[in-house]
């Protein structure tokens, strides 16, 4: 029972740290449908951005921000020069954003090396959480936290705000949206950044349960994908039960099949997608 | 007519320079090289009916290459060395994986088809790599030796290998003229240009499209055993998302829809792997940077760009 309610934290938890992945690219799908597949490189590299950050601050919030803004950087000027170039070709932006995650795999070899780095927690999470007579492990919580801040906060901006409204606009109708005055490009920039802003924020927030080493962009990238396969491309809602969904599976199918850790995702989501091709909560097909 | 005058005559010089190449350059390194970009070469070919003739871009191919390997592999190991036997099984397993891969995938179009051809890909590459007491998982399979002929004759040796992988390589590149300049292959090319069309003309496009499907997965999976018996080794790599992006990535960058551009992109790309990791350790930089450029500067790829050009001289030539 005990290992249960564990195993349930743990697969919340990752599933959370999924959804930030997940709304980013997911967003960005739906208002540019660009395919970014350099979302597992800004993962990578915001992590190693805040090992460096921590090794010289010990400030983990510190390395969120700063892998955050980080990213963001490079994905606004990767959207800038290099993706709008490719407006509605899905293969060429698939393979394009292949080629950047290559490079920023090799850029971060470059400069941390090919070994595992560890994000240590935060000193004020490092003790366990009791209820009752049993612990659990801080970090979990102040991840799902996390997730479910933001969460939060995205269905405000996009609810709420009137950049939000724009941004739905234009998701609907990018040329009305355009013909009503609305700054096009400039929504784009914002949301690609905001998109590479949570993928960076995700690399240190899962430093310390995913670890930091060459080949995590592409496990995390693929993770990303199926949740955004499962739920919808381009619905948030679907990011959100998709995330949760793989989050439980992959936790409970590493406990309970470990030969057939990886399997256990991808058949729920082949099933998934043989009977309904657009997902759980896309609409279009 | 003479379009195809022209492309017999490409086709003889090609397999006549194929065919004396280790006598004329005798370095076991190239022929090495060159039996590699013979064998990645079905496998592009047969991605390439697909994705460049048909216009379905999959991106779980290497899965089917896998497959192809796979099967190759474990009967090796497991129950015999029959070189013909690992062929059958092999395309066939590959063939019948493209099939369901086929029935699923083809229920979406466009970006979604991407999106599932990646997972269908992914879940392959799961067993292979999950399933650790029969495929050594992450390790690979090593040590599977060389496949017999006959009795006691084993294929084995450098040119040996060379030759036969350059006899597979031709009569796949024959396969490909003759479907693409047969009937059902303007079909394709057609299903490629303008779907609707092509349906109301009274077509089944989908079982076009499957048909398309399953040749592309057998010729992929003969190009996963030939690359086993070569190798002697197969590993998750073999069947990963990177190498079923890295197919694509040379059907773009040799040309898509056309009969050399596959041959092209993987001298291209398996030249650039290889040569130029001799010089740098930044391979996977130079590699990322090659991706970036073809879809930057080569999306039409090198055969359809390079034959505009000669077509542009020769007509002013004309002039």
């Amino acid at each position: 029972m005990n290992m249960l309610i564990i195993h349930t934290l743990n697969g919340i938890s990752f599933g959370m740290l999924l959804f930030l992945l997940a709304s980013g690219l997911t967003l960005i799908f739906g208002l540019m449908s660009i395919i970014n597949l350099s979302h597992g490189g800004y993962y990578l590299l915001g992590a190693y951005i805040g090992v460096t950050v921590i090794m010289h601050t010990g400030n983990f919030l510190l390395a969120m921000l700063v892998s955050g803004i980080s990213i963001a950087i490079i994905g606004v000027l990767m959207e800038r020069f290099f993706l709008r170039e490719l407006h509605l070709q899905p293969l060429p932006q698939v393979l394009l954003t292949i080629g950047f995650t290559f490079v920023f795999a090799d850029i971060a070899l470059m400069i941390w090396g090919g070994e595992a780095r560890f994000i240590e927690k935060p000193s004020f999470l490092m003790n366990p959480v009791f209820i009752g007579k049993i612990g659990f492990p801080s970090y979990r919580f102040f991840v799902i936290l996390v997730g479910a801040t933001i969460a939060g906060l995205l269905w405000l901006f996009q609810e709420r705000t009137r950049v939000g409204g724009m941004v739905r606009a234009a998701v609907n109708d990018e040329e009305i949206a355009r013909g009503l005055g609305i700054n096009v490009p400039l929504l784009f920039i914002l949301v690609f950044g905001l998109g590479a802003f949570l993928a960076g924020l995700c690399g240190v927030l899962g430093g310390p349960f995913i670890g930091v080493y060459p080949g995590v962009d592409f496990e995390i990238l693929l993770l990303t994908l199926i949740v955004i396969i499962v739920g919808g491309v381009g619905s948030l809602k679907g990011a959100l039960v998709g995330s949760l969904l793989i989050g439980l599976i992959d936790n409970f199918g590493k406990v309970f099949f470990p030969e057939l850790a990886r399997f256990t995702i991808y058949a729920p989501m082949v099933i998934i997608l043989a009977l309904k091709p657009s997902g759980l909560f896309g609409s279009r097909s | 007519m003479c379009l195809r005058l022209k492309q017999w005559i490409l086709f003889l010089i090609i397999a006549a320079a194929l065919i004396i190449y280790p006598y004329a350059v005798p370095s076991y390194y190239f022929t090495a090289l060159l039996t590699q970009v013979l064998i990645f070469s079905i496998f592009t070919m047969g991605l390439n009916l697909l994705a460049g003739y048909t216009g379905l871009s999959s991106l779980g191919h290497g899965a089917l290459f896998g497959s192809g390997a796979y099967t190759a592999a474990l009967l090796m190991k497991y129950v015999s060395k029959n070189m013909w036997l690992g062929f059958s099984a092999g395309v066939l397993v590959a063939g019948v994986l493209a099939g369901l891969f086929a029935l699923i995938s083809l229920r979406t179009t466009r970006v979604y088809f991407l999106f599932i051809t990646i997972a269908l890909g992914q879940l392959i590459w799961a067993i292979v790599f999950g399933w650790r007491s029969l495929t050594g998982g992450d390790d690979g399979m090593p040590g599977i030796g060389k496949p017999t002929v006959w009795s006691s004759i084993t294929l084995s040796g450098g040119t040996t290998y060379y030759y036969f992988a350059l006899i597979s390589f031709l009569i796949v590149l024959f396969i490909i003229y003759r479907i693409t300049t047969s009937p059902f292959g303007h079909v394709l090319i057609g299903i490629r240009e303008n779907e609707n069309r092509i349906r109301h003309l009274g077509y089944n496009v989908w079982l076009y499209k499957f048909i398309a499907f399953v040749v592309s997965g057998l010729l992929t999976g003969l190009g996963g055993v030939i690359w086993t018996y070569y190798n002697g080794f197969v590993s998750p790599r073999d069947a990963s998302f990177e190498f079923s992006a890295e197919a694509l990535l040379i059907v773009i960058l040799g040309g898509r829809g056309t009969l050399f551009g596959p041959l092209v992109g993987t001298v291209v790309v398996v030249l650039i792997k290889n040569i130029i990791a001799a010089f740098t350790q930044r391979w996977l930089f130079v590699l990322g940077v090659a991706y970036i450029l073809t879809i930057l500067y080569a999306r039409s790829g090198v055969v359809g760009t390079l034959g505009i050009r000669i077509k542009r001289w020769v007509g002013e030539w004309g002039e």
